[in-house]
């Protein structure tokens, strides 16, 4: 009998691989979980890209639905889905604020001149602390915090339509509906 | 219209699919003959009609039409006509259909190329293939459609992604399919085998030289996309451990076992079963590629549109070919008789070892593509595996290979004194390890670099090696004249082939190594007119102009390299912009050599014609690539072996006494 059963062996284990392949069908890889889902946003202090001699807060999210998008001039997945977020800033549907992530400040102005700029403001983060705090794996990232400011969705990777269609815009309703 | 008879002729294919892996295969069990010639005939008419459907929509690139969704999604009308072409197989639906022509052509070449295979031999093989057909076809037909129309008709398409418009990408892929296509031969001949009971010498023989030439082009794949990453994204590196790279490199390994332990059980009856089962793990590892590049289970910078119908489709798909398989392989090897028996020390064990390390260093490899995955099923969180883990595999598993591979060509089969094997292999032990030492010793860069020193030594010892196996074999004056008289003879193919391929992978670890060790890489920032001292050379760079090309725009730079006053090189490294997709390119600007690559890759503008650089030295990097084509052209050699295509009797004779050796060894015991 065990002269038979070493033969079943590669078949043993393709079986254990192919269950692990059916689970894998049902995860999506790029889904990282934010630890800081449902907890207040890290507080910061930044100066403002358009101008060094303003600052911005944490404080200036709050009290209405936000969103914050972490981007970068270096990053070429925020170039793709730049177009989408003008689009979606022109709705007025929520408070769009930009996080400019690693980045110079003379290149992220030019590139908000030219590609338009959907941000009711951006903090300049030279040197990613805040980025940090906030959990960034890499650009793009983007955050929706309540109106407590309480970070309620991450999405990494560029914003589609589709993503803000079937994810963010009934988030918002949902946050809007429970007020 | 044309969409249509494409999609048509596909459906025809499915259909003619389904007859060749009944009727062939019952006809060979039933003793049908009529059923058994049928092989052949409906081979050709699935081949004709994939073929057909491939032709329309390579028609449909070409013609711009976009009323096709998938020319819409990946064709343009400013692209130009090489990459309309190579457009075909740009994305998923386009690439899945060059796959079953490629399996039909397969399928094909068996039917009319293989002769003196019994004609239910032959109709088993085709009826298995046939099946694997059914399971491609069907996959196109119902979950990626390729000619599926989209309304109302977009103006213009959206255009060949970037990356993969590169003359080596676009014969990669085909290449590359070649490989894993051809696996299916092998593992078709041995559902055959299995099913027939017979694993004998001439099953190796029949299947050796098919699952050679598939491993040529697997190789040769390989290479290119190794190639073209080099020079395409921007940063110097020839190999990601990227899980589609790795979903190639996996077949690779086991097809490389598979054919040395063709070779022990072609020669010497012995390691049928374990040959039967590499024969299934290659082409099993081929479609684990497919599953895992278009299911979206992992994430890779080659992905492609991910959706969960289609990764089920290809999950069934998976299940039934890989799992049927080794079921009967389950219950029809321990049937299978144990070939000749050898002692500790020959070839064969030798040969074992290196099979078994190729599969051991495929697993992890495996185990390391699927890390990410496992983690995330278990609840565990999130990781990546990145070069560390793949790096100590390679330097713990490398060495021990290539001292086998040294020896294995040099031990005698069944049994070599290992007093009489130190004495042979004394000169080349002590010739080595000098070359290592004197490669480790801190003359050069003032440290001493063991990595260097063990590259050396491997390389110097299977270089050593393989001339003593010359000297050995051309020793006496008469062996040498034949050769020259007859180059062509029996067994040279494979023999040269076995030296090429092996010196092949002595080049290509100095060249790993050394580009390693030896790398030397700068990010700057430069104004025009602005020199660099690297590596002894001066990099001048004289500002970035302005290129238009056919559907892209360039920012292309200048540089002047100059080493002691006299110039060297002019490089021009591109930033393109497609104007389609808007994507950034970057085109580096090499200089290539034999014994050293300068390579520069231009970042960003900076303002006022200041820009950030990169530039690399990279010594040696091209004995990578030559390696890998080192190691195809061994294949080839050995696979264009002129005793494939003699008559069997001449040779089944003479490989008759070793079996009845081995069974009367089996009777004494």
């Amino acid at each position: 009998m065990a002269r038979y059963l070493r033969y079943l062996i590669p078949l043993l284990l393709f079986t254990l691989l192919v269950g692990l392949l059916y689970r894998g069908l049902s995860l999506d890889p790029k889904l990282v979980p934010s630890p800081l889902i449902g907890k207040p946003m890290p507080g910061f202090t930044l100066t403002r890209l358009d101008d060094p001699d303003k600052t911005i807060s944490d404080a200036d999210l709050k009290g209405k639905i936000s969103l914050l998008n972490v981007w970068a001039t270096w990053c070429t997945s925020c170039r793709a889905e730049h177009e989408t977020l003008v689009e979606f800033a022109r709705t007025g549907k929520v408070a769009i604020y930009g996080l400019n992530y690693k980045d110079d400040r003379a290149d992220a102005q030019r590139w908000l001149m030219q590609l338009g700029n959907p941000y009711i403001a951006n903090a300049f983060d030279p040197d990613g602390r805040t980025g940090i705090d906030w959990g960034v794996y890499g650009a793009p990232e983007t955050f929706i915090m309540d109106k407590h400011g309480i970070i309620r969705h991450k999405h990494i990777g560029p914003l589609t339509g589709q993503v803000i269609a079937s994810e963010i815009l009934p988030l918002i309703a949902k946050l809007e509906a429970s007020e | 219209m044309i969409p249509e008879l494409g999609h048509f002729a596909l459906i025809l294919a499915l259909c003619l699919s389904l007859v060749l892996a009944i009727f062939p295969m019952a006809g060979s069990l039933t003793n049908t003959p009529r059923w058994v010639a049928m092989a052949k005939p409906v081979a050709w008419g699935q081949f004709t009609f994939t073929a057909i459907a491939f032709a329309c929509l390579v028609n449909a690139f070409l013609s711009n039409d976009f009323s096709v969704a998938y020319v819409a999604q990946n064709g343009n009308s400013l692209l130009p006509t090489m990459y309309k072409i190579s457009a075909v197989w740009g994305a998923h639906e386009g690439s899945l259909l060059l796959w079953a022509l490629i399996l039909g052509g397969w399928t094909v070449a068996v039917a009319s190329l293989t002769r003196n295979l019994p004609a239910e031999v032959l109709a088993r093989v085709l009826s298995v293939m046939g099946m694997v057909a059914i399971g491609f076809l069907s996959f196109l037909l119902f979950t990626s459609n390729p000619f599926a129309r989209v309304f109302p008709v977009p103006a213009e398409g959206g255009d060949l992604n970037p990356l993969l418009q590169d003359p080596g990408l676009a014969i990669h892929p085909p290449m590359l399919y070649m490989g894993y296509v051809g696996m299916s031969v092998a593992f078709s001949f041995a559902i055959a085998a299995l099913i027939g009971g017979k694993l004998d010498a001439t099953w190796a023989r029949w299947s050796r030289p098919w699952t050679t030439v598939a491993w040529v082009f697997l190789t040769v794949g390989i290479t290119l996309g190794s190639w073209w990453a080099y020079n395409e994204l921007g940063w110097g590196g020839w190999w990601f451990w990227d899980p589609v790279e790795n979903a190639s490199f996996m077949p690779w390994l086991a097809a490389t076992a598979l054919i040395h332990s063709l070779a022990v059980t072609e020669k010497r009856g012995a390691f049928k079963r374990w040959t039967v089962l590499l024969s299934l793990l290659a082409f099993s590892l081929s479609l684990l590629g497919t599953f895992l590049v278009r299911s979206g289970v992992l994430t890779s910078v080659h992905s492609f549109a991910a959706d969960p119908a289609r990764g089920l489709f290809i999950l069934v798909f998976l299940c039934l070919v890989i799992g049927g398989s080794l079921t009967l392989y389950a219950w029809r090897a321990p049937d299978v008789t144990s070939g000749g028996r050898f002692s500790m020390l020959s070839r064969e064990t030798l040969l074992l070892g290196n099979n078994l390390l190729l599969v051991v260093i495929s697993a992890f490899v495996l185990l390391g593509t699927l890390a990410p995955l496992i983690y995330d099923a278990m609840g565990w969180g999130k990781i990546s595996v990145g070069f560390p883990w793949f790096t100590t595999m390679f330097v713990i598993f490398t060495p021990i290979m290539v001292v086998l591979m040294g020896l294995g060509p040099l031990t005698r089969w069944k049994h070599h004194a290992p007093a009489e094997l130190l004495r042979t292999f004394r000169v080349a032990l002590i010739v080595s390890l000098a070359a290592g030492l004197l490669a480790a010793l801190p003359l050069l860069h003032g440290d001493w670099s063991p990595a260097v020193g063990l590259a050396v030594l491997l390389s110097v010892w299977l270089v050593s090696s393989l001339v003593l196996s010359l000297r050995q074999r051309y020793r006496n004056p008469a062996t040498l004249k034949a050769l020259l008289q007859n180059p062509a003879a029996r067994g040279n193919g494979s023999y040269f082939g076995m030296i090429i391929a092996h010196l092949g992978v002595a080049v290509f670890i100095i060249g790993v190594t050394f580009v390693t060790q030896f790398n030397i890489d700068k990010d700057v920032r430069m104004s025009p007119g602005q020199s660099i001292e690297m590596a002894g050379y001066t990099f001048r760079f004289d500002g970035v102009e302005s290129a238009q090309g056919p559907n892209y725009r360039a920012d292309r730079g200048r540089f002047v390299v100059s080493r002691d006053g006299k110039e060297v090189t002019r490089l021009a490294p591109e930033k393109r912009t497609y104007l389609v997709q808007r994507k950034p390119m970057t085109e580096a600007g090499i200089d290539a050599s034999l014994l050293r690559d300068l390579y520069v890759s231009l970042g960003e503008g900076l303002g006022d014609g200041d820009w950030s650089l990169r530039l690399y030295y990279k010594p040696f990097v091209r004995w990578i690539w030559l390696g890998g084509l080192l190691i195809a052209i061994g294949g080839l050699c050995a696979a264009l072996d002129r005793r494939y295509r003699l008559p069997v009797p001449a040779r089944a004779g003479r490989s008759v006494p070793a079996t009845g050796k081995t069974l009367a060894e089996e009777a004494h015991r």
